[in-house]
């Protein structure tokens, strides 16, 4: 039973994070909480006084509320298709960065959809897309998928963490509130590891594992022909599904490697997150790196190449109001990571997560450039006194909202590891062998 | 949010439904309702009508206006009809007739705007014109296609109207459509507080946080009447009328829809796009008025607009240098 114990030493090794809160993890949530509050704020006051109070205007209709939408969508991918991808190839390696991959997925995955919903109008009316939705239109698409992806990852989720819920529930030194005792036991599910139970929970996260992969590859199409199903010149193009997957999961791998580097520093994991695994999910991130990189160039060199007028005012103004960030988002987040992980000598803990901080903020960019630009270059030219109708500039409200947005992911990341260890405790060896199993690295 | 105030505005608007006494025949026939204000005060001209508790009651003209169509028969089109609008490039002069008589037949706040009028330039050498832009009520409306609740449709008549009840605002819509043709209420307005029962053939009363749109005025046509920016213009820029009849008129001229395309050699604007408009374009040919009247009179916010054109910036030019 040597599993047994070395679960044990593990549980033991992380009882603290879960049974106390330091002062600086108060004054932290505090913080979160507060830019939180803002948030809220901020949405009453977009409520109560109409999205005029937005930098959203007729012709820029979307803005930071789609970015963020896409972008917090994009990195809830990380978790999926990483931990799905891990899990059915049998990376040993996984384990200690599984569970943070998970819980991204499932946090950004409720937060992006209320970004969505900041957009709407008429946030009363939103039962309409279940009273009158029509199955023609892409959201509606976008409402099944994203409801889907939520209940497939929440499943795939709950089936990972089930062993160790059950070694928490056996875990009697544990000192925390009764509540929190009872609430393993419930989640654990009478789950004691017999060799059967261990083959069927076996079965069924390889089942959802591969389901999760796919519904998150369908999920993300979708999302990307809400785009390019429409006439408009920057988005009207067929590569959109495939380079949005391919973004997505780029940024998911830069959140995962910064979220790795600050709970190692938080919660002292040098022992178990090492330089291996930085340098392992890097390679990933450069293989996504580098088809990112691929898919924008080709995307942007045809338009460019046969410039016909629409898309060459695009490129014009893409290069003239916005050189900066288009250079940042489409070649700085692209050689950064390459040079970094791609060079033996350069590959060190810091320098990684540098570059995945770069990968995150150029993909916010990147979504920032497909969307606003494209809207401020519709066929007919802006005519129009107003300056905030031609150009678009976010307001303190939509800040706001972001950083409520960022706050809550924090937030809940956070609240996430006090309760369950931030590292899988139970040993990846109790899965049992079977037939037909793959195995990588 | 104000959403509750246009139900409050139901409730209150206490209107009663009335049939027509015989003799008082100077409206069309019809449901008439009588209501709280009217834009052009009273007329002095009573008409009896009979109310629908029975009793006898005299009502003064202006109150009295033809009941608008409901959502739900707002869906059918009008049966046997096939609207299509003619716009004659070479006449228009940017008068803005047809944008503000437009505005005030459909209430609308003063920025907001269902017909526009763009100083076009098709390329650096071509000739500048001045082009009148409603919506084309593409007969392949992307709008329609991606509406996720229906908000938005197409009628038997070639008509594409919204439902401002049920839209929810997301906006789609507006991205779907390549001619920037619809406007969002980005605030609540008092021109929304209007004491009238909506009908989306009117498209009155606006409401916040949803879209809306040159609607081609089937409450006008269902009168017999030509469009407000067609009736307004001064300079019969504007034809409306049946593509099925083969007929449209400026409410001056009428003409053979199939020969005036075929003698102007008529088009439409992003054919290409397969949305399949049933606006048609005559082309600034012969034309009535030098593309520079376009600019006098304009209100300095209005002559703003057209400040980045690269004529007027030409023009500024060669008049500097002059
Ligand atoms: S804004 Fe309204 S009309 Fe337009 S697509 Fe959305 S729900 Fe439909």
């Amino acid at each position: 039973m040597s599993d047994t114990v070395n679960s044990d030493k593990l549980l033991k090794e992380f009882a603290p994070q879960i049974e106390r809160t330091g002062n600086f993890g108060k004054l932290w949530i505090a913080f979160l909480c507060l830019v939180i509050c803002y948030g809220w704020f901020a949405l009453y006051w977009q409520v109560s006084r109409g999205h005029i109070v937005t930098g959203m205007r007729d012709n820029v209709v979307w803005g930071v509320y789609i970015v963020n939408f896409i972008f917090f969508m994009g990195i809830s991918y990380a978790g999926a298709l990483i931990s799905g991808t891990l899990h059915l190839f049998h990376s040993e390696w996984r384990k200690p960065i599984i569970r943070m991959a998970e819980f991204i997925t499932i946090i950004s995955l409720l937060i992006g959809p209320c970004f969505i919903m900041l957009c709407v109008g008429r946030l009363d009316r939103l039962p309409n897309l279940i009273l009158f939705g029509r199955i023609q239109s892409p959201i509606t698409w976008d409402v099944i998928a994203i409801s889907t992806d939520i209940i497939g990852c929440i499943l795939f989720l709950y089936l990972a963490l089930l062993r160790d819920l059950g070694k928490m529930r056996d875990f009697t030194e544990l000192k925390v509130p009764q509540w929190q005792k009872k609430m393993y036991k419930i989640l654990a599910l009478g789950y004691t590891g017999t060799p059967e139970q261990q083959l069927r929970l076996k079965r069924a996260t390889d089942v959802m594992a591969g389901m999760v992969i796919a519904i998150a590859i369908i999920v993300y199409s979708v999302l990307a022909w809400i785009f390019s199903v429409t006439l408009q010149p920057g988005w009207h193009s067929t590569i959109f599904g495939p380079y949005f997957v391919i973004a997505a999961v780029y940024s998911g791998t830069g959140v995962l490697i910064v979220s790795m580097f600050v709970f190692r520093k938080v919660y002292h994991l040098e022992e178990h997150i090492t330089l291996k695994h930085f340098v392992n999910v890097g390679v990933i991130m450069l293989v996504l790196g580098a088809f990112f990189g691929y898919f924008t160039f080709s995307e942007y060199l045809t338009k460019w190449y046969g410039s016909e007028k629409n898309d060459e005012q695009l490129i014009q103004v893409l290069l003239k109001n916005y050189f900066n960030l288009f250079i940042l988002s489409n070649y700085v987040g692209v050689l950064v990571p390459l040079i970094v992980v791609g060079f033996r000598k350069l590959r060190t803990i810091n320098n990684i997560t540098i570059a995945a901080v770069v990968v995150v903020i150029a993909l916010w960019i990147n979504r920032y450039l497909i969307v606003v630009p494209t809207l401020e270059t519709p066929y007919l030219p802006i005519q129009d006194e107003r300056l905030a109708w031609q150009l678009y500039s976010a307001t303190w409200v939509e800040w706001a909202l972001t950083a409520a947005g960022v706050a809550m992911f924090c937030l809940l990341f956070t609240i996430g590891s006090k309760l369950i260890p931030i590292v899988q405790v139970s040993d990846l060896k109790e899965e049992p062998e079977q037939p037909g199993d793959l195995h990588l690295m | 949010m104000e959403n509750n105030k246009k139900d409050d505005n139901n409730s209150r608007r206490n209107f009663l439904k009335l049939g027509l006494l015989a003799g008082a025949g100077t409206v069309a026939t019809g449901a008439l309702i009588v209501t709280g204000k009217s834009a052009s005060g009273e007329s002095g001209e009573k008409i009896k009508v009979l109310t629908t508790t029975g009793e006898v009651m005299e009502v003064d003209k202006n109150f009295l206006t033809q009941a608008p169509v409901g959502r739900k028969e707002s869906h059918l089109g009008i049966p046997g009809r096939k609207f299509v609008m003619v716009i004659d490039l070479a006449r228009c002069k940017n008068a803005r007739k047809c944008v503000t008589e437009c505005q005030k037949g459909h209430n609308l706040p003063k920025e907001t705007e269902f017909m526009k009028v763009y100083l076009m330039q098709d390329s650096e050498k071509t000739a500048p014109y001045w082009f009148p832009k409603p919506c084309y009520h593409c007969d392949n409306p992307q709008c329609v296609s991606v509406c996720p609740v229906g908000a938005t449709y197409k009628r038997s008549d070639g008509i594409v109207l919204i439902d401002n009840e049920r839209c929810i605002g997301c906006k789609f819509c507006m991205t779907g459509c390549p001619y920037s043709t619809r406007v969002f209420a980005w605030k609540p307005d008092e021109a929304f507080d209007i004491d009238q029962p909506y009908s989306p053939e009117k498209s009155v009363p606006g409401v916040e946080g949803t879209v809306s749109k040159c609607d081609f005025c089937p409450d006008l046509a269902r009168e017999g009447k030509l469009p407000y920016c067609a009736q307004a213009c001064p300079m019969g820029v504007i034809y409306f009328g049946d593509i099925d009849e083969d007929v449209v008129t400026n409410g001056t001229e009428t003409f053979k829809f199939s020969e005036l395309i075929r003698d102007r050699s008529g088009y439409r604007y992003l054919d290409n796009l397969g949305t399949r408009p049933n606006v048609y374009y005559l082309p600034p040919v012969d034309r009535q008025f030098p593309v520079e009247r376009g600019l006098d009179g304009l209100d300095e916010e209005t002559l703003k607009r057209f400040e980045n054109t690269p004529y007027v910036k030409n023009a500024k030019i060669s008049k500097e240098a002059k």
